[in-house]
């Protein structure tokens, strides 16, 4: 039972890991066709990662409701948003148009969820903008750079920047392009870097934690 | 005007200044719409999960063309759901062993490949062109291929990797390559914020734009009443609030 509980996996996790690095360097078309067919496993099996979540999300509301707790209402709210969502949008076959037409799905998607959207992330405007006043402050040498920086490319970004200041728009473009690209691949070649260490650390079973704790 | 459309209006106005209410305090009103935002995005997941899961990778492919395989993710995928079961959730550790296994073989090579070579091989270019058989350097900021850029670039990928670089003490050379590649850094989160402040007033020019288009009287000034309405709405809540006594302090 040890073994089903704690190697089996570790050996699932070697196996397939091992498999797939060196399928990269099998340039045939059977190696090729084992890449399609395991995408599409993965994404078959991140739908039922998806249930786990969404039963997660069910689970904490009810309790919620059925506890009373504070804005216990709000969670009638979201039951009632989702199910409604999931009933209208099954019956129109999750199509948001039919015909030319907008179906009901494509009214909550438009109308609903666009909106919502849209706005939840442009009230962040009015935030950064508020915690760009506390932080920008030029403190020091190199937050008068980061302040500089983010001026010439606030500036560089919109018409009329462009039209007090015409050299903007050339520098935000060599700033975006050069020297934020540097620093970029810097980053990303560290990422990456860590990337692969980890992936190798999993692989030989060195980093265990994705397999979660407890005795079971 | 069509119904739907001008229902439509009328709902989409009055969750826009909704959610805008929260600029005030947190209110009853930000919370209703944030709790239907999290239902209707979650349903709206799973809608297009069912669809392209379920219908096309399933349902089409084992039905239509008889493509059993399918049996074999379905069934590891399946065993997620023991963790639901308290003495069988070790059989979930089966399928996360499978998925980070796959993730992890698939991403060594291609990361290697495309991220670490790509970028190196990107940043490490001939600082000297050759034209017409003599050296030449080109340096124009603007084109960002010129030999003066392509120098900058090495100079800010080096300077910043030295900074991350904590295995020997910044000193000396190595202290002003750290301190170099601060600098780099301070400019590139700078022109990160810059550009994030320029999207999100972007996406507030378009929710305004759309609050405008609803004021007009096709939409039967939608954005005008509901402005209004809102706003008694939030006052009347405010009044409230301050009659409330306060909660007793510990």
């Amino acid at each position: 039972m040890i073994f089903l509980k704690r190697q089996l996996p570790l050996l699932i996790t070697f196996v397939t890991g091992i498999v797939f690095a060196a399928q990269y360097y099998v340039p045939h078309p059977a190696s090729e066709e084992m890449l399609t067919s395991v995408t599409k496993w993965l994404q078959i099996i991140g739908g039922f990662a998806l249930i786990l979540g969404v039963t997660s999300l069910f689970h904490i509301h009810a309790v919620k409701i059925r506890r009373k707790e504070p804005g216990w209402g709000y969670s009638f709210v979201l039951y009632a948003g989702m199910l409604g969502t999931i009933v209208i949008g099954l019956w129109g076959n999750g199509k948001e148009v039919t015909n030319g037409t907008m179906t009901a799905f494509g009214w909550i998607y438009n109308f609903m969820m666009v909106p919502l959207q849209g706005t939840m992330f442009a009230i962040l405007a009015f935030f950064i903008a508020s915690a760009a006043y506390r932080s920008f402050r030029a403190r020091s040498r190199e937050a008068a750079v980061l302040l500089a920086a983010a001026i010439i490319v606030m500036t560089g970004r919109v018409p009329l920047g462009e039209y007090l200041i015409p050299l903007s728009g050339d520098l935000t473009q060599w700033i975006l392009n050069v020297l934020n690209a540097s620093v970029r691949r810097a980053i990303l070649i560290g990422i990456s870097l860590g990337a692969v260490a980890l992936s190798l650390k999993i692989i030989f079973g060195i980093e265990r934690s994705y397999l979660g704790g407890g005795k079971e | 005007m069509p119904f739907d459309i001008l229902f439509g209006a009328w709902v989409a106005t009055g969750l826009t200044l909704f959610i805008f209410t929260f600029l005030y305090k947190d209110n009853p009103l930000f919370k209703l719409a944030e709790h239907l935002y999290v239902g209707v995005s979650v349903g709206y997941t799973i809608v297009k999960a069912y669809d392209t899961v379920v219908i096309r990778l399933i349902y089409e492919p084992m039905v239509k063309q008889g493509d059993w395989s399918l049996l074999i993710p379905l069934g590891i995928g399946s065993l997620m759901l023991a963790r639901y079961v308290p003495k069988a959730t070790w059989l979930s550790r089966i399928a996360f062993a499978f998925i980070v296994g796959v993730g992890s073989g698939l991403a060594i090579p291609r990361v290697i490949s495309s991220f670490i070579l790509k970028q190196v091989e990107d940043t490490v270019r001939p600082l000297v062109s050759i034209v017409g058989g003599s050296p030449s350097f080109t340096f124009s900021l603007l084109d960002p291929a010129s030999n003066l850029n392509a120098v900058i670039l090495l100079v800010g990928v080096v300077s910043v990797l030295f900074y991350f670089f904590f295995s020997i003490e910044h000193h000396g050379p190595v202290r002003i390559a750290a301190h170099t590649g601060i600098i780099f850094l301070m400019i590139a989160f700078g022109a990160a914020f810059g550009y994030t402040v320029m999207a999100r007033m972007s996406l507030l020019i378009g929710r305004l734009t759309d609050l405008i288009e609803y004021a007009e009287p096709r939409y039967g000034r939608a954005s005008l009443w509901l402005i209004a309405a809102t706003v008694a709405l939030l006052a009347a809540w405010s009044v409230k609030q301050r009659r409330q006594p306060a909660p007793p302090t510990e």
